[in-house]
């Protein structure tokens, strides 16, 4: 990945032909292209909203199918694992729906995000958008998609009268940050897969292993004293921040320190990355 | 002397398309195809590259009105696009001042779920026009493509000349500065023609820079008064337009 743009072999433009002071600084025409997506919100706003629609046109329930194969699954486990770990159901049941439903929230990013410039090779290869805009688009309609299923927890909490009260409140700072991480992830995935049409399959097995190892199915007081397998691994501390508030829990404050932590190094990373080899997404795709 | 105001330069612009070896890239064999009359050659990861573009450096000032020719695969397409801002040069400079309103493919984003009048809506949104410029335009577009109470149903119950009237009429309703067009656009069946000529002749008159590429001779004539020949990714030839196409057709003519 390292030495990606092509060199020119003219005579001309013997130096890989980048005149430096001609240009702009790659890192202002990054931020440009960030600054012009949010002026143009309205056209992803729309653009995300006309994803959904297309997917679920005519059909009855709409993206609420989605919302229904994920309760038939979330009962269905929660009774069985409950019974499996015995757990009592209302323990288990609520924090499985709200770990499955924020998970598949935040895998969506990483499992759609092979397509997100791939897909839109027709715009881009058209006309001249900001690159950050897909990301947004992207975005938009994987929250509309999260809102549906929200319902489920909704129910769930309901049914067993576990109200979370005020700390789920913190959920929202949570979601900010996980679907700040989700876009920054997608839009690194997005490019490199557009560069190595082989990413996306490897980034479905990876997810399904993520799936695995991250305490969703399962409580992480089950490790004891091999703890270390979920405190290292970051998307737990992710999923924490969002699935503790709905939960009534406050979370401690180790765990967003860790997630501004990755919050931070995936904002520099992913931010250099997209400086560096925007410019070459549409010779990509 | 008028000074001349300069809305579009490129300074030495060099354009290549790598060539990634791995099999499975459907775009490979779609860049080799159409990029095989640009030089192929090999760039410092001795990686196969096609040059789409040379040492390619041009000036448009206001009121030019240039055509782009050249056998396929000269680089017309490409250079549109780096004009566009959609391929940015891996050398050399692009400058613009003013909206650049490139209509390459017109019926871009018409979404055939959505109503005539979303589709109107999301048209001028990808224009990048502001959603009140859009809703003053809207009784203008409605107007002229004759569709009346079918703007109200999902653009795929519309036939295809239906959708084309939509398409031409969304896509020719703002005023743009810097024209780039990759081939004429044609405008419907027969009665509507006519009036779509119209339309597009005011449009194309709007512009303050005209780009036409276009292996039509009558239409590089009938809008252009300069032309640049294009050949093999470098500019061959610039000037007026007789010059040019004459040495273009003697040079065709003769292979």
């Amino acid at each position: 990945m390292r030495d990606n743009r092509i060199k020119k072999s003219s005579p001309q433009a013997p130096s890989g032909g980048n005149s430096a002071h001609e240009r702009k600084p790659r890192a202002s025409i990054a931020i440009a292209d960030v600054v012009s997506a949010i002026q143009q919100r309205r056209l992803w706003l729309r653009l995300g909203w006309n994803d959904i629609l297309q997917r679920y046109r005519r059909s009855v329930l709409g993206p609420l199918w989605l919302t229904v194969s994920m309760a038939i699954m979330i009962v269905s486990l929660g009774l069985l694992y409950a019974q499996l770990f015995q757990i009592p159901v209302d323990d288990f049941l609520p924090y499985l729906c709200v770990g499955f439903v924020v998970w598949g929230y935040f895998s969506s990013f990483l499992i759609e995000a092979g397509s997100l410039f791939v897909a839109s090779e027709s715009y881009i290869k058209q006309i001249r958008l900001p690159y950050v805009l897909y990301v947004c688009r992207a975005t938009w309609s994987k929250l509309i998609i999260f809102a549906h299923n929200f319902v489920i927890y909704l129910g769930v909490v309901a049914y067993f009268q576990s109200w979370p009260g005020l700390p789920a409140l913190l959920a929202l700072p949570g979601l900010l940050l996980l679907t700040l991480n989700g876009a920054l992830s997608t839009l690194l995935i997005g490019m490199i897969s557009a560069r190595f049409r082989d990413i996306p399959q490897v980034i479905g097995s990876l997810v399904q292993i993520l799936f695995f190892i991250t305490p969703i199915m399962w409580k992480p007081d089950v490790l004891k004293e091999r703890m270390f397998i979920a405190e290292w691994n970051p998307f737990y501390h992710l999923l924490q921040v969002v699935r503790e508030p709905l939960l009534g829990e406050v979370p401690p404050a180790a765990t967003y320190v860790v997630v501004a932590t990755i919050t931070l190094v995936n904002f520099v990373a992913v931010g250099l990355f997209f400086a560096r080899y925007r410019e070459r997404i549409s010779y990509w795709v | 002397m008028h000074a001349t105001i300069e809305r579009l330069v490129m300074d030495n612009v060099s354009v290549s398309f790598p060539i990634y070896s791995m099999g499975s890239r459907s775009l490979k064999k779609g860049l080799l195809y159409r990029g095989s009359r640009g030089r192929i050659a090999s760039d410092a990861n001795d990686r196969l590259v096609v040059e789409a573009l040379r040492n390619v450096s041009l000036r448009f000032s206001v009121g030019d009105r240039v055509a782009l020719v050249g056998a396929n695969g000269a680089g017309k397409t490409t250079l549109l696009r780096v004009m566009a801002g959609i391929y940015e040069p891996v050398s050399g400079m692009v400058r613009a001042s003013g909206r650049i309103s490139p209509m390459f493919d017109i019926g871009l984003g018409i979404d055939p779920e959505l109503s005539g009048l979303e589709n109107i809506r999301l048209r001028g949104l990808l224009l990048g026009l502001r959603p009140d410029e859009i809703e003053r335009l809207i009784p203008e577009i409605a107007d002229f493509t004759e569709l009346a109470d079918y703007l109200e149903l999902p653009a795929r119950t519309y036939s295809t000349g239906m959708l084309m009237r939509l398409t031409f009429a969304a896509a020719t309703c703002f005023a743009p500065e810097i024209l780039l067009m990759d081939e004429w656009i044609l405008a419907g069946d027969a009665a509507f023609l006519s009036k779509a000529e119209r339309r597009l002749e005011a449009f194309v008159e709007n512009a303050s820079v005209l780009v036409l590429a276009s292996h039509n001779e009558q239409i590089c004539r009938t809008w252009c008064s300069k032309a640049i020949w294009l050949d093999s990714g470098q500019v061959k030839a610039v000037g007026a337009i007789d010059e040019v196409l004459n040495a273009y057709r003697d040079a065709v003519t003769s292979r």
